[in-house]
């Protein structure tokens, strides 16, 4: 009984019950848009956005606006400079993404040290502030999961055809530059409503981990869609509550949680193969 | 002028038709001057050299690419379905044999399950390919074939007029280059018209009826017979080529390799 009184004491307190409903929603958001992210191969881009946004969140609080109005903006005009250095085609993509999304971050870091802003503040954003939501962001992170939730369900086919085959899809009559700018969007959405709660540092991993460790568990495309939300969400509940226990940051919990699954899925998946490998073996001996 | 149009104009009865058609992806042409029709039901090969801009060409008749000079028109309503190069295909996608057929179908749909009229369309397409029984089959578990198969059943499902392949026999063994052959023939005699390239002389392009040996821009166009002569074909692959007879069908070897031979015979002694 005190074992069971002393695990479930977290939730007596209001902030951590907001913090684990928004925790949980962005495990399941940043796993369910992640799917997406890993199979198009667009990792990096995702740990891009999330850095450019920071100097975008770093300007809002200086200039003491609407932090999704300043952070999404920076987001938008990151994403059209990158477009922009990345066709001149003298350097790739992935190089134009590493020098504008390091040189936003880095405005937003010396934004916050001219301008006095509270450490705490920087480290918030930094390494995540989930014990600081407000209701308002349960709101916010349950629309974008929601709207993101809807488009994965109504746009299936579209979206699976441009991420497997955008020739084909192309020519098929699906508007793949749409289906970009859409998975973009939401993309950018996600990092954006999510980055106050796991932080700029970790939210690449919790939009690459679970999805990862998803495609190791099944061959399906449908599958995978509802087992990287599902790993996302367990992820962040169990990482929350050790986070509690141990006074440790919610945010690295909660990606050490992942790392473990991926582990678990890694080593699972091995055996697996191994066993078919057997098995055929032993059929064709 | 240039573009991609699905108009009537100057080539009625054609599905498709080339009219001084120039490409490039932004820098100096890849493809010149090159004249070109397609009629309802007919069988084209289009064989080159690598690089020659046979895949180029298949990306402006599919319409990925609009013409720096030139017009590419589409007869109204033309439905063409596209066979992409297998090695283009990411085989560790996480997709099974159902759900790369299913994917074409996009329009109103309201949920990502497949409707029992669409499941059973997939089975049809299936039976009719040889590939019965593997909807549920990871693409990657499947042979050379019946990999090269599925994108064709994709492609069928779509119902097209014209059907477009892009290297169909690259890198597949002999058996199953005479079955994607037999399975061509068989739905040309249908009536689907079939554009294809290779550079593979003898195990495709010879038994087409109509060839267009192609290097950037049209070097012959006409029957096996008519263009398989070693002096088009040296235009073509630039390199010596002698063409001999066999069973009424002209058999394609490489010239000037005589030497090599020599040198390898006398390396070996």
């Amino acid at each position: 009984m005190s074992w069971f009184s002393e695990v479930f004491k977290p939730f007596e307190f209001a902030f951590f019950r907001n913090g684990l409903v928004v925790s949980v929603l962005a495990g399941a958001v940043c796993g369910l848009i992640g799917v997406y992210v890993v199979l198009r191969s667009m990792s990096y881009i995702g740990h891009g956005l999330s850095h450019a946004v920071f100097g975008g969140a770093a300007a809002a609080a200086v200039m003491n606006i609407n932090y999704f109005l300043g952070a999404g903006l920076w987001g938008i005009a990151s994403g059209l400079v990158i477009g922009r250095v990345a066709r001149r085609r003298i350097i790739g993509a992935d190089a134009a993404i590493g020098v504008v999304t390091t040189a936003s971050f880095a405005i937003g870091i010396v934004l916050f040290n001219r301008f006095g802003q509270a450490r705490r503040s920087l480290d918030a954003v930094l390494f995540g502030d989930i014990l600081g939501v407000k209701l308002s962001d349960v709101f916010v992170v349950t629309g974008v999961t929601l709207a993101v939730a809807a488009i994965v369900w109504f746009g299936y086919r579209p979206l699976l055809f441009a991420t497997f085959d955008p020739e084909v899809a192309d020519v098929s009559g699906v508007s793949v530059a749409r289906i970009e700018a859409l998975l973009m969007t939401m993309m950018a959405l996600t990092v954006l409503v999510t980055m106050r709660v796991i932080g700029v540092l970790l939210i690449s991993a919790l939009l690459v981990i679970p999805a990862s460790t998803a495609r190791m568990m099944t061959n399906s495309f449908a599958r995978m869609l509802w087992l990287s939300p599902a790993i996302g969400m367990a992820a962040c509940l169990i990482g929350m509550n050790l986070s509690y226990h141990l006074d440790t940051s919610s945010g690295a919990t909660i990606i050490l949680v992942n790392a473990l699954f991926f582990g678990i899925a890694f080593v699972g998946s091995g055996v697996r193969g191994r066993r078919r490998v057997g098995a055929l073996e032993h059929a064709h001996a | 002028m240039s573009g991609v149009s699905p108009t009537n104009g100057g080539v009625t009865g054609c599905l498709a038709a080339f009219e001084h058609v120039s490409l490039s992806y932004g820098g100096p042409p890849v493809v010149q001057h090159v004249d070109v029709r397609i009629a309802p039901g007919e069988f084209v090969g289009i064989v080159g050299p690598s690089g020659s801009g046979k895949t180029t060409l298949l990306k402006a008749l599919i319409g990925r690419l609009t013409p720096t000079y030139g017009t590419v028109t589409l007869r109204p309503g033309l439905r063409v379905g596209y066979v992409p190069q297998v090695e283009t295909v990411d085989w560790n996608f996480p997709v099974t044999v159902g759900e790369v057929i299913l994917m074409t179908r996009t329009a109103r749909r309201w949920s990502p399950r497949a409707t029992p009229v669409e499941r059973a369309e997939v089975n049809d397409v299936l039976d009719r390919l040889g590939l019965d029984g593997l909807a549920n089959r990871h693409i990657r578990e499947l042979s050379g074939g019946q990999q090269q198969r599925v994108f064709l059943a994709r492609a069928l499902h779509q119902r097209p007029d014209l059907l477009v392949l892009d290297e169909p026999t690259s890198g597949v063994d002999v058996r199953t280059r005479h079955e994607i052959l037999h399975l061509l023939a068989d739905l040309n005699e249908e009536g689907i018209g079939i554009v294809l390239t290779t550079h593979d002389l003898n195990g495709l392009a010879a038994h087409l009826p109509r060839l267009v040996c192609f290097n950037r821009t049209v070097v012959a166009d006409g029957t096996p017979r008519e263009v398989l002569r070693p002096y088009v074909l040296e235009r073509t692959f630039g390199a010596p080529m002698e063409v001999l007879e066999h069973g009424g069908m002209p058999v394609v070897l490489d010239g000037g390799l005589g030497d090599v031979a020599r040198r390898l015979r006398s390396i070996a002694s």
